[in-house]
């Protein structure tokens, strides 16, 4: 029998299968991130030059991380969507998007109250900052040019142009701090090894994993709504069991 | 050529001549885009002059001198090629110390000293506790030769 590949392309058969994953991901956010916080406040040994105040990085660095991987995940959707011009690929990318604001938010408030003790500065426009804040205005441009559209099919195009274009940043946060003399460090975790004590990786690692599982757990919950309300008038979402 | 395979060219198409676009203009803008000049830089006349901008390197080890008042400090900013003195009244980070990235943003004035308004601490991508970064120095301290090479190292990252 041959797989049908595209079964779960479809928003009416999507929306059942997104609903019993919720949990495998939901779950163990909690508990990756209940370990990740034990791990890194109470097994990672204090830092030999910034003390206790070096444990934001298990926020910092994970949220960071997932503000750019998401930023690419949701661009690819929205590509998806307009090449194709399947629907779910679009609606996902507009359940991505506010995950995504709110991973580049965390990066910078938490790289703001790390960057005051350390440095001596809440904010520096160097290379690395400024482009994650770029960052975070384009994932609120994503949402708000989506939301000022009312035909949802001409927001998804005119919002899949600008994550696309958008795009081009998130190489330039990455590299920014090789290419150009910034106040932020260099990067911990390297494609070549990782410049940090077992046990701080550790904590690192799980808490990003957890935000992962968070990150896929509140998309899939969220893309649910989006279906709910944009196949409102579908005879298969009225004869469903939560809506009659 | 289908319309969805059109469609992929010219998105495809589209980034890669946007990035080419992007990237040219940040090259262009290099000098604008980094944070600030190194001390080679500045002697060779590339920082602005007559006007603020920010020096970063590392503090010279045994540069650090303070005044009698407790707020006026004087040091040299290195980046083991060539070192500019800075004098600078105010607080400093907790992290300045000798040997470690520093940034100081002013101006250059008469006297051939840069007069800093602003001095932050630049630290390292690197993480260990206090037992490990003592095991390092010792095992640097028993080598002098290492201890030159660990000491351009930073400067070098940071380029």
């Amino acid at each position: 029998m041959a797989i049908n590949w595209f079964k779960y392309s479809a928003p009416s058969t999507f929306y059942g299968l997104a609903g019993k994953l919720v949990p495998f991901f939901a779950i163990p956010a909690a508990v990756l991130f209940a370990i990740g916080m034990y791990i890194g406040f109470f097994v990672a040994p204090v830092d030999a030059v910034q003390g206790e105040a070096y444990r934001i990085i298990f926020i910092h660095v994970p949220a960071s991380i997932l503000s750019m991987f998401l930023y690419l995940i949701m661009a690819g959707y929205a590509a998806l969507g307009l090449i194709f011009n399947t629907r779910l690929s679009s609606m996902m990318a507009t359940a991505l998007a506010p995950t995504g604001a709110l991973f580049a938010f965390i990066s910078l408030w938490t790289g703001a109250l790390w960057g005051k003790p350390m440095w001596g500065a809440w904010w520096v426009w160097d290379a690395r900052l400024t482009s994650e804040l770029i960052l975070l205005f384009l994932y609120f441009g994503f949402i708000a040019l989506h939301a000022s559209i009312d035909d949802p099919r001409r927001a998804d195009r005119a919002a899949a142009l600008l994550a696309i274009v958008g795009s081009v940043n998130v190489p330039i946060i990455y590299f920014s701090v090789k290419w150009w003399n910034t106040l932020h460090q260099g990067s911990t975790i390297k494609f070549t090894g990782t410049s940090m004590h077992i046990a701080m990786q550790q904590a690192m690692f799980v808490t990003l994993l957890a935000c992962w599982m968070y990150a896929v757990a509140v998309a899939l919950v969220r893309v649910r709504s989006i279906i709910l309300d944009r196949e409102r008038t579908t005879q298969w979402v009225s004869e469903l069991k939560e809506i009659a | 050529m289908k319309p969805r395979q059109k469609r992929l060219m010219y998105i495809l198409v589209g980034v890669a001549g946007l990035a080419i676009a992007v990237g040219l203009v940040l090259f262009a803008l290099k000098n604008n885009v980094s944070l600030y000049f190194t001390p080679t830089q500045v002697m060779n006349k590339e920082a602005p002059q007559g006007r603020s901008f920010r020096i970063g390197g590392l503090v010279e080890v045994g540069s650090v001198q303070r005044q009698a008042d407790g707020l006026t400090v004087h040091f040299n900013i290195t980046d083991m090629v060539k070192t500019m003195p800075v004098v600078y009244k105010g607080i400093l980070p907790d992290l300045f110390k000798e040997g470690k990235g520093v940034v100081a943003q002013g101006k250059m004035e008469a006297d051939g000293l840069m007069h800093a308004e602003e001095v932050l601490a630049k630290h390292d991508e690197n993480y260990m506790p206090p037992e490990a970064a003592d095991a390092i120095k010792r095992a640097q301290e028993a080598s002098a030769a290492t201890e030159a090479v660990d000491a351009i190292k930073p400067a070098a990252k940071t380029k």
